[in-house]
């Protein structure tokens, strides 16, 4: 059994879903940190079968509509002294800007790059969003 | 109020929104004298970024013929996004000049972005192979001039309805109405994208049919809207080349329609719609074109708020 420390003062970022720990870890830039970061791949979850959880030895500021939209089921855990102070519960977000780009080659945002890339919601099951332009759209983070 | 708005989208305005424009398109129909002066003092920018010629023409004609002045560019190449400029400082340049801009532009959601910079009107004058609502406006005038409303009818869609940016804003203009019901005719490469088939048709509960036949179902439709397979919008010749003769309209599929099936068609027609089909008289599409630019006055007008 693979052991990480548990953490002071920082961020748990627990039951991703597996397979999504190394996009969030990209996404945080925390290939790039300074301090303790541990990113547990395929933990074994009574619930999910296998998870994947990121410790981060820090307090960072964390845009929960990204996790939200990689897997609203993961959840954060804010630790202070050693203990848990905080959940934060995911949502699906209704609205995201700059997190996806859209690949339709014939969307204005293929071409012009200096205004922010937005989409919307369009099936909270299937986590399905419109690109704001040009109507496409994408399932950026399958469920299955 | 349509004062100052823009007109990207057929979403944009609501039921009633479109009525006042409709309702004002008629008057001038009836009147257009009346109106030759609406528009002094005011200028229309004609953004084409794509060729265009009823479109570019008719709303050019259109504020002409309210007694407004326009201005514009008919090709890209004219204008300072030969130099590099980007779409938002070409429009926030031209407003410095007009007070309402229509746009044309080979992207998909230009006009869109392009809306978000500046606080004149900005119509979508069609954007790539996605919206086209000022068609929209012409082919519902056609069609109440026709049949007195929208309500209550079976619509053909034929061609190209993939790219066919024309078909996407009168369906989801008419997804808006009640008793519609549509008929999808396609090759199965050109069938409606899936935003309009899910998130408009299927969230609306409106019947639809995909078929890839036409003869079957024309005595089922009250009218028939043809399209063109766009050679601009195809990344590969070759899918063109195949797939840009599959529907052609004749005579003799005529006979399958009813007496009171009319045809429309946005134009221009490539091969779709044979010649002879001119002369019957339930092609309507030629009558399509002047109605579009009375709607288009009526559009101009109200979003510059005068009526």
């Amino acid at each position: 059994m693979l052991e990480i420390n548990s953490i002071e003062k920082g961020i748990v970022i627990d039951h991703i879903k597996a397979g999504y720990g190394m996009t969030v870890f990209n996404y945080l830039h925390l290939d790039k940190a300074e301090y303790n970061v541990a990113l547990i791949m395929n933990a074994y979850s009574e619930k999910m079968g296998k998870k994947d959880i990121i410790k981060i030895n820090n307090v960072i500021d964390i845009n929960y509509d990204f996790l939200g939209l990689i897997d609203p089921n993961a959840t954060v855990n804010i630790i202070e002294n050693g203990k848990t102070v905080k959940k934060v519960k995911l949502e699906v977000p209704e609205k995201v800007i700059n997190i996806i780009h859209c690949k339709n080659p014939r969307c204005v945002t293929s071409v012009e790059h200096y205004f922010d890339h937005v989409f919307h919601l369009v099936d909270k099951e299937k986590r399905s969003y419109r690109c704001e332009y040009c109507d496409d759209i994408v399932i950026p983070y399958p469920t299955k | 109020m349509l004062k100052n708005r823009c007109l990207i989208d057929p979403s944009d305005f609501t039921r009633e929104e479109f009525r006042e424009i409709f309702d004002l398109a008629h008057q001038i129909v009836a009147d257009p004298e009346k109106y030759s002066k609406s528009c002094e003092g005011k200028i229309l920018a004609t953004l084409f970024y794509e060729p265009s010629t009823r479109t570019r023409f008719s709303f050019e004609a259109a504020m002409l013929r309210l007694g407004g002045k326009v201005i514009g560019f008919s090709e890209p190449n004219s204008s300072s996004t030969a130099k590099g400029e980007s779409i938002a400082d070409t429009l926030r340049t031209i407003e410095c000049y007009a007070d309402i801009a229509a746009m044309r532009h080979p992207k998909e959601g230009a006009p869109r972005m392009a809306s978000h910079y500046i606080k004149m009107p900005l119509i979508n004058a069609g954007d790539g192979g996605h919206q086209h609502p000022t068609q929209t406006l012409t082919d519902i005038l056609t069609i109440e001039r026709l049949r007195g409303g929208v309500e209550n009818k079976t619509y053909g869609f034929c061609g190209d309805l993939k790219f066919g940016r024309t078909v996407h804003s009168l369906v989801k203009f008419l997804s808006n109405y009640e008793g519609v019901k549509f008929i999808f005719i396609s090759p199965e490469e050109l069938r409606v994208p899936e935003y309009i088939r899910e998130e408009v048709v299927k969230k609306k509960g409106i019947p639809f049919m995909e078929v890839d036949q036409m003869e079957p179902y024309m005595g089922q439709l009250d009218f028939l809207y043809m399209t063109r397979v766009q050679r601009e919008r195809f990344f590969n010749e070759e899918d063109y080349i195949r797939l840009k003769d599959r529907f052609i309209l004749d005579p003799e599929k005529m006979t399958y329609a009813r007496p009171d099936t009319y045809i429309l068609h946005p134009l221009p027609r490539v091969n779709e719609i044979s010649p002879e089909v001119d002369s019957d008289p339930r092609a309507q599409y030629f009558n399509q074109a002047k109605n579009g630019m009375y709607v288009r006055m009526a559009l101009i007008c109200k979003l510059l708020g005068i009526y």
